[in-house]
């Protein structure tokens, strides 16, 4: 039996809030453009990234497509991210062409804005997947056949929606209450469906990759092809599925853990054993029957150990910042103006809520997560007064709120 | 330990310090005779001796001497010393102390006490630690001061075997304003206990505050010396701004100073006096001090300069959430709170109002500030201490 790794790379940027105090409300809108010197400036973040990361790791991907034609892999962009690459002078959208043009690279499809809509407006949600998958094919010519919703929230409503949307597969995090002693290197079912097929993310290999490749307090340090390989080839199943953010190559682990050089060496070692294969996301779903229905109604993430949206939606200001935004939804796209219906859209993405969790903000812990704000209330206090900015715009229109 | 206030009988955040500071030590088993410039009763503090230097009453002292507090010569005469005559009675009694006593170490704490230190040191031969709670640069606003209490404070932290610090800010104004070496000060930061000496009554005793928070009203509060270093003037001209967006904000300051009458004229020119009160001196261990606390929504420390600041711990211990300049040492130990920058005043406001405004921000920081405030204790600054305390008995014993 054949057996196919799945690697999927997800790449994403937020377009960060500046400090936008209350006096900017009803003055500015210009929520996203800061010109200071630390990490709200987009620009300054992006051009670091791509330094960093996109640029070598793109490189990378070409070169390993061009030495084993039995290389291929999935990968995922935000709209968010694809507009600030359109917007700087980079080659990496002529990067990203080149790669899907050899035909082994998926573009999955997802939210344009990277946001948590599902759950609060289902048909802006839509509205987000057509533009994402308008702008995929506008700028890549195809149209996504794979699906996966912002930080992997899932849920089996939403392979229902995928279905009937006419997905052939959908991605979610395999998280061990849910499959049991079942393994997540199988294609999967999701309820009451027919045609949809679910990928589990094996997040004991991704993460091993991920989050602990450059950990030298991490039993597995330092990870090497060999060893990672050994590790795959000793589990079940037809199918590994290693999906992470992009950034882990050159952002997360930085170069000088070795990542490049693992990622490298990685397709030439797996394929060693001849009945080793990569697979793209659709083709793997469509190349094995699934094995079994796995039922998933709570929604389930592939964040910290809880694996639920606690990171986005946990406390109080961070409910209280999405659901005030979306209830000004209706008066938003009723005023058919494309400004202000693409600004309310940027704030609706995921990180704004990421940067108000409080989880990790404890003593000696400050810096455990990402946030370009010193603390999560700054983070709160920066969000709703671009959101009472929206509300003195739609004021300003006649609008009653 | 040579001190100059103990609570009930204190005008700053010093004398708590002290105290909680000495009980702490105490339960180490350190054995403490603290010297204290006036006379009182004391017998509530039966961890440790405390001996008047002098007969004079409290409020007598502090009534006549309040400006060692507020440093207002810093512009006007560098000639004259606040507090001379009780200073020079201080330090003869120590004298006294010395020739009678047996002790291992003297603790002293500011510069009121140094030069009883300084001589304390010379009789005996015993190791100097001075605690540096605050300096003249603080007290001046951030400026020079009073030429003849920095020479003091330099001849004690030149001639101290040990310097403690209450901030890494401090530590560091006593290296860039008065030249001294990084090696010999240690920090230890305050911490803050709640300690009840009297039980609150369910009422508070701000009767009309309460009347107009039924009707909508929130309540900002500062509590404090009334003078330069506290930066009150930046939270009254920032009151004005959180005012134009939440009209139902009292602005209640605690405290008396020498910028008593300037801060009323100021919230006159602003055109806000309606929104303020000024409520004057209160004794910090009182009901209507702590009410105070408790009525406030939110309680705001804009200090220019403050080596520490234990009024933000004492806000959480009320469940009051806090707003801190960032150029308090405070804002070293204490995360879950909104910092600015003293002279922000738009950031100031900025921050008040998104308090006032949105409830969820109110209480995370009030609910994770309080949590945080549990540990914020004194173990490691008694650990910092008594550490210096060994080194420098070691070395003095043969």
């Amino acid at each position: 039996m054949s057996r196919s790794m799945v690697l999927y790379l997800h790449m994403h940027q937020p377009m960060r809030i500046r400090h936008f105090t209350i006096f900017d409300v009803g003055v500015n809108a210009d929520y996203f453009q800061s010109t200071s010197d630390d990490d709200t400036n987009n620009q300054r973040v992006l051009d670091k990234i791509i330094e960093k990361s996109y640029s070598p790791t793109l490189d990378v991907l070409g070169e390993l497509l061009q030495t084993h034609p039995e290389f291929q892999f999935s990968l995922s962009i935000s709209g968010t991210l694809i507009e600030q690459l359109e917007n700087c002078d980079s080659e990496i959208i002529p990067k990203l062409r080149s790669l899907v043009e050899t035909r082994r690279v998926e573009i999955v499809g997802e939210t344009y804005h990277h946001s948590l809509t599902f759950f609060y407006d289902q048909q802006e949600f839509e509205t987000q997947v057509n533009m994402h998958a308008q702008k995929i094919q506008h700028l890549f010519g195809v149209t996504p056949t794979a699906f996966r919703n912002t930080e992997l929230a899932y849920n089996n409503q939403l392979a229902s929606w995928a279905e009937s949307r006419g997905y052939k597969v959908i991605l979610a995090e395999g998280w061990d209450p849910i499959l049991g002693w079942r393994s997540p290197n199988f294609v999967y079912r999701p309820p009451d469906t027919h045609n949809i097929r679910l990928l589990l993310k094996n997040y004991k290999l991704s993460d091993d990759i991920a989050f602990r490749f450059g950990d030298k307090k991490w039993s597995g340090w330092p990870l090497t092809v060999d060893k990672f390989n050994s590790w795959a080839n000793a589990g079940d199943g037809t199918n590994i599925n290693l999906f992470m953010d992009f950034e882990t190559f050159g952002e997360h682990q930085w170069e000088d853990t070795g990542i490049f050089d693992f990622l490298k060496a990685l397709p030439g070692e797996w394929l060693k054993t001849a009945s080793n294969n990569f697979m793209t996301i659709s083709k793997m779903a469509s190349s094995q029957e699934p094995v079994d229905v796995v039922d998933m109604p709570n929604t389930v993430t592939w964040a910290d150990t809880e694996r639920d949206l606690s990171a986005w939606l946990g406390n109080p200001m961070q409910r209280q910042a999405i659901q005030s935004l979306y209830e000004l939804g209706g008066s938003i796209t009723n005023t058919q103006d494309l400004e202000l219906i693409e600004d309310w859209r940027k704030l609706q993405t995921s990180d704004h809520f990421y940067y108000m969790c409080t989880k990790w903000f404890n003593d000696g812990d400050i810096h455990a997560y990402f946030s370009p704000y010193q603390t999560p209330y700054e983070a709160f206090i920066n969000f709703m007064n671009s959101y009472h900015s929206l509300r003195a715009r739609l004021i300003e229109k006649g609008v009653q709120l | 330990m040579l001190g100059w206030e103990l609570p009930p009988y204190h005008v700053g955040g010093m004398g708590i310090a002290c105290e909680q500071l000495c009980r702490n030590l105490a339960s180490t088993g350190v054995d403490i005779e603290f010297v204290i410039p006036f006379d009182a009763d004391f017998s509530h503090l039966d961890y440790m001796n405390v001996n008047p230097a002098t007969t004079i009453n409290f409020y007598t002292m502090a009534a006549n001497n309040f400006d060692i507090y507020s440093s207002k010569h810093y512009h006007t005469s560098t000639q004259t010393l606040p507090a001379n005559d009780i200073e020079v009675a201080y330090e003869k009694y120590v004298e006294k102390l010395v020739n009678l006593g047996s002790f291992d170490i003297i603790h002293a704490h500011d510069w009121l006490t140094f030069r009883a230190g300084l001589s304390a040191k010379q009789k005996s031969g015993k190791p100097l630690i001075v605690h540096v709670h605050a300096t003249e640069f603080d007290r001046a606003g951030r400026a020079y001061g009073n030429q003849l209490v920095r020479e003091i404070e330099y001849m004690g932290f030149q001639l101290a075997d040990r310097i403690i610090a209450v901030s890494q800010a401090t530590k560091q104004i006593i290296i860039d304003e008065y030249g001294i070496s990084a090696s010999k000060i240690d920090v230890a930061h305050n911490a803050y206990h709640f300690n009840p000496y009297e039980q609150l009554n369910g009422l508070n005793v701000y009767k009309y505050l309460d009347l107009l928070k039924k009707h909508g009203y929130q309540v900002v509060l500062s509590a404090g010396r009334l003078t330069i270093q506290k930066g009150l003037t930046h939270l009254m001209r920032a009151a004005k701004d959180v005012i134009a967006h939440q009209p139902k904000t009292i602005f209640l300051f605690v405290g008396s100073g020498d910028q008593y009458n300037e801060l009323i004229r100021l919230s006159a020119e602003l055109g806000i006096s309606n929104n303020v009160i000024m409520v004057g001196h209160l004794n910090g261990t009182g009901q209507p001090w702590r009410d105070s606390f408790r009525i406030a929504d939110v309680f705001v420390l804009p200090s220019v300069s403050e080596p520490f600041g234990l009024t933000p711990l004492e806000a959480l211990s009320h469940s009051t959430p806090v707003i801190i300049s960032k150029q308090s040492g405070v804002s070293e130990v204490l995360n879950h709170c909104l910092k600015v920058d003293f002279w922000d005043e738009q950031e100031l406001a900025n921050k008040l109002i998104a308090v006032l405004r949105d409830l969820p921000l109110k209480s995370m920081l009030s609910e994770n500030g309080q949590r945080e405030l549990n540990h914020i204790t004194w173990k490691r600054s008694i650990d910092t201490i008594v550490e210096a305390y060994q080194r420098h008995l070691q070395g003095a014993s043969p």
